[in-house]
């Protein structure tokens, strides 16, 4: 769908009347990110972060094709290899830190993005199924990112697989099984290795179709905006060219500085020391911890230290770090208030503000050591995390009071919406 | 329906977390956080340590690299090996070709007799890596009391502030505090160890290696400890990154451009919204929220 006063394609030369004959690429280009869709005119920067998100996926897919080419996945050599890159292949260190670096600014981009859609409420009808699609995508980056920090095939790689496999070990009676299947073997090797890289380069390319659906799904109702009202003119869009090209424009510039400060200047800051040292089965870390975009959901994991009832700790903390993630699946059932935005949602927006300390404050314990009084901190984030989602939202939308809404996003962005007014009331507007 | 299963479904995950809780707050009500130890009350974070490649124009002190090489050739390959590094990368410390070929031919690395196929050893060659001073690891570990010496290639960024730490290291050997003896008497220091408090458990396999003067400089700086660690951390440094000083300074121009290129987005930007941004005359909305 899209609206009726969308800009149309016109080619503008012969060449390219054949081409929109045989193959309407370019319209198809000028329809989903052109001049052919209008978008409201008041996203702010907070929308700037899908533009990102897709940026570094392709960052990403380039610097990893390159490094695939020089890397051998081989439990014997991968992490002589990888030194390889550092040292001989030609700005094979350029490729490699802005790989490692590009995962952590994906991240970071992506959990912006969420949180976005969080505050705005993006989730909400008629964009359920963008929503779904994207916490497809995130759980697809967390699988391919667990994955390829295993290919350097450092202490820290051997550990964190091991770690990370270990918890299918937890389900009952399969669980071992399960393990064993998944690695090729009891502990992490050569099959595990192989199949990781594997499956580490083909994940992306998945990622990209879900993402190619992600935007299709986008492109039915439109994009949202901050005031949560749905375009009802031409006068609340502007197209996506070359206004929101332009603004992007900014945004991507301002995120490249950061990102290329990181990969010059302090490109193993977000990593960890132990990964320069070679994986050794016989001698484990005294602290291991996962990537630190894996920080909440693995001081989740580790917060359940006591059996509950019939429940093991262990099965109890593999169950609540999967179910964090899976329960974002149903949240646009579960938050009924018909009003989108977090602006005119005064109870929500408190929660939602103590969610992200609480959010914060899990990204802090799950780096932490697991020792006193860390645990017990992790512990009550994780208590929240859940309430806030599955008690706090669904309870909030049914008693809040909203405030009132704009007409239109024009009477938003400009204080009135004459014309708007005037269809609406049929009388001349004060 | 599905509000209703969520709520219990939260209050299910909330009430085993705060269950979990309870009971380490019972524990720790009734036995404390867990008792001090040694190592967490006498370990120390390294000293400051200050190198020519440190900061964003950061550039190799060629001479403290050499120095720093004639350390590691001297004294630490006798024990350490450092296997990622070739013999063809001591160009970067400022040898030219023959100078190069000639301490490469220094180091004997093990090679095969051309005629009778046996392994042998033979001078190295710039395209050789530096060797391992023992064939394998039970090798190392049956020379040095079972403590393998850790490859050092890329020790400076496989230890949190990795130069620091080796200095510090190399620095900081010392009698153990008689302090520490009497808040924690089994923490003697066992025999064929060697108290250091900048390493993790206090303990190391490895004894003082560094005295005064234990190797003459050619450039004539005098042969401290202080001096000789500070010139392997920086030759150590490099090893574990020889590409650092070109990272950096690849980086300055690729930040000045997109610093200029953001300025001109930013411009690009201002200009292309000016006809759709509200105008002066017209008063904004009160913001709803």
């Amino acid at each position: 769908m899209s609206f009726p006063w969308a800009q149309q394609y016109t080619p503008t030369n012969g060449l390219m009347r054949y081409f929109d004959e045989k193959l309407p690429l370019p319209r198809l280009v000028h329809n989903a990110v052109g001049a052919g869709y209008p978008v409201p005119r008041n996203l702010n920067y907070m929308w700037n972060f899908g533009v990102l998100a897709g940026f570094c996926l392709v960052l990403q897919i380039v610097t990893g094709v390159i490094l695939a080419m020089h890397y051998a996945a081989n439990a014997e050599v991968a992490f002589a290899t990888t030194e390889h890159i550092m040292r001989d292949v030609n700005y094979g260190w350029l490729m490699r830190y802005a790989h490692a670096n590009g995962a952590s600014f994906f991240f970071l981009v992506i959990y912006l993005h969420i949180f976005r859609g969080f505050f705005y409420s993006s989730y909400k009808a008629p964009r359920e199924m963008i929503w779904l699609l994207g916490v497809v995508i995130f759980l697809l980056l967390m699988a391919t990112a667990f994955m390829g920090y295993v290919l350097p095939w450092g202490q820290m790689s051997f550990w964190g697989a091991k770690v990370i496999t270990g918890l299918f070990g937890a389900i009952p009676i399969v669980g071992e099984p399960i393990q064993i299947w998944l690695l090729g073997g009891f502990a992490p090797d050569n099959a595990a290795l192989n199949r990781f890289f594997s499956l580490h380069f083909l994940l992306p390319f998945v990622t990209a179709g879900v993402i190619i659906l992600h935007i299709w799904a986008l492109h039915i109702p439109g994009s949202s905006n901050p005031t949560g009202v749905e375009i009802k003119t031409e006068s609340d869009t502007v197209p996506f060219h070359p206004y929101y090209t332009a603004k992007d424009g900014f945004g991507l510039g301002i995120f490249l500085i950061l990102y290329f400060s990181m990969v010059f200047f302090l490109p193993n800051y977000l990593g960890h020391a132990d990964n320069y040292i070679e994986a050794n089965p016989l001698s484990t870390p005294a602290h291991i911890v996962p990537e630190w975009y894996f920080w909440p959901f693995y001081a989740i994991l580790r917060a359940f230290t006591a059996d509950f009832f019939f429940i093991p700790a262990k099965l109890m903390g593999v169950l609540a770090m999967f179910s964090a993630i899976l329960i974002w699946f149903i949240l646009p059932w579960l938050d009924k208030s018909p009003v989108r935005s977090g602006h005119y949602r005064p109870l929500f927006r408190i929660f939602f503000w103590i969610f992200v300390v609480d959010m914060l404050a899990l990204f802090w314990l799950g780096g932490a050591e697991a020792k006193e009084p860390y645990v017990m901190f992790s512990q009550i984030a994780t208590a929240y995390y859940f309430l806030h989602f599955l008690v706090i939202i669904p309870i909030v939308s049914m008693v809040e009071k909203p405030k009132p809404l704009p007409y239109s996003i024009t009477e938003a962005v400009l204080g009135s919406d004459k014309k708007a007014v005037l269809g609406e009331n049929a009388s001349p507007a004060t | 329906m599905i509000r209703l299963f969520a709520i219990a479904g939260g209050l299910f995950f909330a009430v085993a977390a705060l269950w979990s809780f309870m009971t380490g707050a019972y524990v720790a009500a009734t036995e404390g956080l867990g008792e001090e130890t040694a190592e967490h009350a006498f370990h120390k974070l390294p000293k400051d340590l200050n190198l020519a490649s440190d900061g964003v124009f950061g550039k190799w002190d060629v001479n403290q690299l050499q120095r720093g090489y004639q350390v590691y050739k001297e004294v630490c390959s006798a024990c350490h090996s450092m296997k990622f590094v070739a013999l063809r990368n001591l160009s970067d410390l400022g040898y030219n070709e023959d100078e190069v070929k000639a301490e490469a031919a220094n180091w004997t690395v093990p090679g095969i007799d051309p005629n009778t196929g046996e392994a042998t050893t033979r001078p190295g060659l710039p395209t050789d890596y530096f060797p391992s001073p023992y064939p394998n690891n039970v090798a190392a570990a049956a020379a040095n009391n079972n403590a393998i010496p850790p490859d050092l290639s890329l020790i400076t960024k496989a230890r949190h502030n990795g130069p620091a730490y080796v200095y510090s290291l190399l620095t900081g050997y010392q009698a153990q505090p008689a302090k520490l003896l009497e808040e924690f008497p089994d923490s003697k220091t066992p025999d064929g160890l060697h108290y250091n408090p900048y390493f993790p458990n206090l303990n190391l396999a490895m004894a003082r290696p560094l005295n005064p003067d234990q190797v003459s400089y050619a450039d004539g700086t005098k042969a401290t400890v202080d001096q000789m660690s500070q010139d392997v951390s920086a030759f150590l440094t490099w090893t574990a990154e020889p590409t650092l000083v070109k990272r950096k300074q690849t980086g300055l121009p690729v930040l000045g451009f997109l610093l200029f290129a953001t300025i001109l987005a930013f411009f690009a930007k201002k200009q292309v919204w000016a006809a759709v941004k509200p105008k002066p005359s017209v008063t904004p909305a009160k913001r709803k929220d």
